[in-house]
């Protein structure tokens, strides 16, 4: 048995027919997702921010070309590496600032941090500090929404580290024989912490869902386009009650894998292949396609990148000025 | 006598008993070329290589229990889980295979083998890197669960943990591990499992503490020792066997007892420990016996002061003291 590789076009190559407000709004929720990134890691390195931080620069188009396929009501499962997917599915940089500050008006009233943020408003059903944590959630919410009737898509953001993880396959036996609305959406960004994924992976994501019945496809996830379509087919096979989809996207982050670590490769990964995947960045890449292929004119990306740069500056004021959460809502919530 | 950190003591303890005994290899994420996320195996994997230093794949499940079946056909396999918080998803491999395979097999089989987690709160973690998860595994007959505070017992508790058949859960307050300096001999000790040290005598009550606890606990009696009030401090070191015998002797001789522990309260080591002094040293009691806890929420929150007000600490602690006193 093979595995359907979709063909990864470029972006460059023959393409749906898009809206140019939809791929600006693409550009514009990747560069949301970089500057908000470059903005922990300037604040983090001047000490300001506590605990951990794991950050999505250079797996923007990941986030992004699946989100934008998605309704306010489909919903979403996150990893560690969160920030991406929550901006990316509509959440608030302000919100999402002062939690990472551990203040009162973060989103998780400063108890979360960056791993644990949460907006069920927006179907962002968590970010997760263990590994593999969304991937039952996003299943049992794709079994809710079958139950209940709600035309609901659930999506499970993972990465290739947390593909070994037998939550997994579980969970997602269970979204095949009961043919679920879920999209599993691997990214696969070559590591799990320190780790090549080709050194803790036997076989690949696609091969192991197709064992189980579920069409699976790997795709560029540096081109947004490319993961776009792959999200639009899933998403699609979900809301026709064909069941769950499989989704690799090829990546890289650019960084360290946290904060903590950045500025040394502990030899796991060479400046070299750091380089090449920074060639192949998937802004730069939605940048050329837009000028080049649409004819968009310089000044329109430009704008962007400088409302956008504004936002986050606002956002980055707001969460330092913000209250400090304090120890008085230490015992909300508990019930037992 | 070298002063070496707990981490310090822990990697050379791993790293002398795998030159002595070729039977121990180790798994774990990130344990093998990066020596560690806390660099505990640091210069293992270039020196024993893979066949001994094994990165795991993702999945904690299956480091314990593939370690579990290594343990039992030969090997003594050192398992590391790379925050404790994560153990749970091989909570089942532990408390029904590994620590019920003596007892099952009538003697025949035993399963050595020792499971690192680094625990513990006070850090910024938040939720997921914070957490204590001893109550969880000292509920299990069958398991060892040691929790160092110095660099002395941690490389005499490993040693010992590497040296016995059957499985050890060996806890590692993450925050201590390099806070804490102390003398460590060069030569072969053990510190024997199931024995609690008095780490300081008193008079006027019993401390019970472990791990990063222990340390605040000391400069809690400290501080109050200035206000006149003296007392004795016992590192348990290990939670599961009890060293009830040091336990009873120690309230005998005091009267009252504070159990202090970061884990939450309800169901935590000091309802035990408090349970055992009540049924057994009922009668050398002048207090009730009291408990100081993490308190009783579903994790460690992040921003800073919710973490404060989570951890007890030094301060705190002499609070608890002096109430106890005035009884
Ligand atoms: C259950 C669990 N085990 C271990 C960890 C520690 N840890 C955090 S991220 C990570 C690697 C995750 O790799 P991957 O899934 O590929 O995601 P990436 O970091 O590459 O985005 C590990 C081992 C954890 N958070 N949860
Ligand atoms: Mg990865």
């Amino acid at each position: 048995m093979t595995t359907r590789i979709e063909e990864t076009r470029s972006s460059t190559g023959k393409t749906t027919e898009l809206s140019e407000d939809l791929l600006l709004d693409m550009y514009k929720r990747m560069v949301t997702i970089r500057k908000f990134e470059e903005a922990v890691h300037d604040v983090y390195s001047r000490g300001v921010m506590p605990g951990l931080a794991h950050l999505y620069i250079g797996m923007e188009a990941v986030a992004v070309g699946v989100c934008v396929t998605l309704k306010g009501t489909d919903t979403i499962t996150s990893t560690h590496r969160g920030h991406g997917h929550l901006l990316a599915k509509g959440g608030d940089p302000q919100r999402m600032f002062a939690e990472l500050l551990g203040k009162k008006s973060g989103y998780n009233h400063g108890k979360g941090g960056s791993m644990h943020i949460v907006d069920m408003s927006l179907g962002i059903l968590g970010a997760n500090g263990v590994v593999g944590g969304g991937l039952g959630i996003a299943t049992g919410a794709a079994l809710s929404a079958k139950l209940t009737g709600a035309e609901r898509v659930s999506v499970a953001f993972f990465g290739d580290g947390a593909l070994n993880e037998g939550i997994y396959y579980e969970v997602s036996n269970m979204a095949a024989l009961f043919k679920l609305p879920v999209i599993y959406v691997m990214e696969n960004n070559q590591y799990g912490e320190y780790t090549p994924s080709n050194k803790s992976t036997a076989g690949t994501g696609p091969a192991r869902a197709e064992a189980m019945g579920i069409p699976a496809m790997t795709v560029d996830g540096n081109d947004v386009l490319a993961v776009y379509r792959a999200a639009l087919w899933a998403a699609e096979r979900a809301r026709t009650g064909e069941g769950p989809s499989f989704i690799e996207c090829q990546t890289y982050r650019w960084l360290g894998h946290h904060m903590g670590d950045q500025g040394d490769t502990y030899g796991y990964r060479n400046s070299d292949e750091i380089e090449r995947w920074k060639k192949k960045g998937p802004i730069k890449r939605l940048k050329a396609y837009l000028l080049k292929e649409k004819d968009i004119r310089v000044e329109v990306l430009e704008e962007i990148d400088q409302k956008v740069q504004m936002e986050i500056d606002n956002a980055v004021e707001y969460a330092k000025s913000a209250l400090q959460a304090d120890r008085s809502e230490v015992f909300q919530d508990v019930y037992a | 006598m070298a002063v070496k950190t707990i981490i310090e003591a822990i990697h050379d303890t791993m790293l002398e008993e795998m030159r002595r005994d070729p039977t121990i290899v180790i798994t774990g994420e990130d344990i093998g070329k990066r020596g560690g996320v806390f660099r505990a195996t640091q210069g293992f994997y270039e020196e024993f290589g893979p066949m001994r230093v094994i990165d795991s794949p993702l999945s904690e499940l299956s480091i314990i229990g593939i370690g579990i079946g290594m343990a039992i056909n030969g090997l003594h396999p050192i398992c590391e889980i790379q925050f404790a918080d994560f153990i749970f998803p091989a909570f089942n491999q532990i408390a029904n295979e590994a620590a019920r395979i003596r007892y099952r097999s009538n003697g025949a089989y035993t399963c050595p083998m020792v499971i690192r987690a680094p625990y513990g709160g006070g850090i910024g973690g938040g939720l997921y890197h914070s957490q204590s998860v001893e109550a969880f595994f000292a509920h299990v007959p069958g398991l060892y669960v040691l929790a160092p505070s110095t660099p002395y017992d941690a490389k005499g508790l490993l040693r010992a943990a590497l040296r016995a058949p059957d499985p050890v859960l060996f806890l590692e307050h993450k925050k201590i591990y390099r806070l804490v300096k102390g003398e460590v001999p060069a030569e072969d000790y053990i510190v024997p499992i199931g024995k609690a040290n008095i780490v300081r005598e008193g008079e006027d009550m019993t401390l019970i503490a472990y791990g990063l606890m222990l340390h605040e606990s000391l400069k809690a009696a400290e501080i109050v020792s200035r206000e006149g009030i003296s007392v004795e401090i016992i590192d348990l070191r290990s939670l599961r066997p009890l060293d009830k015998e040091t336990i009873l002797h120690s309230v005998e001789k005091t009267s009252k007892v504070l159990i202090v522990h970061e884990d939450n309260l309800t169901g935590g080591l000091g309802a035990e420990i408090g349970a055992i002094i009540a049924a057994e040293g009922f009668e050398n009691l002048d207090a009730p016996i009291r408990r100081y806890a993490g308190p009783d929420i579903p994790a460690v929150p992040f921003s800073p002061p919710m973490q404060d007000f989570f951890m007890p600490n030094a301060a705190k602690i002499a609070d608890q003291i002096r109430d106890l006193a005035a009884y």
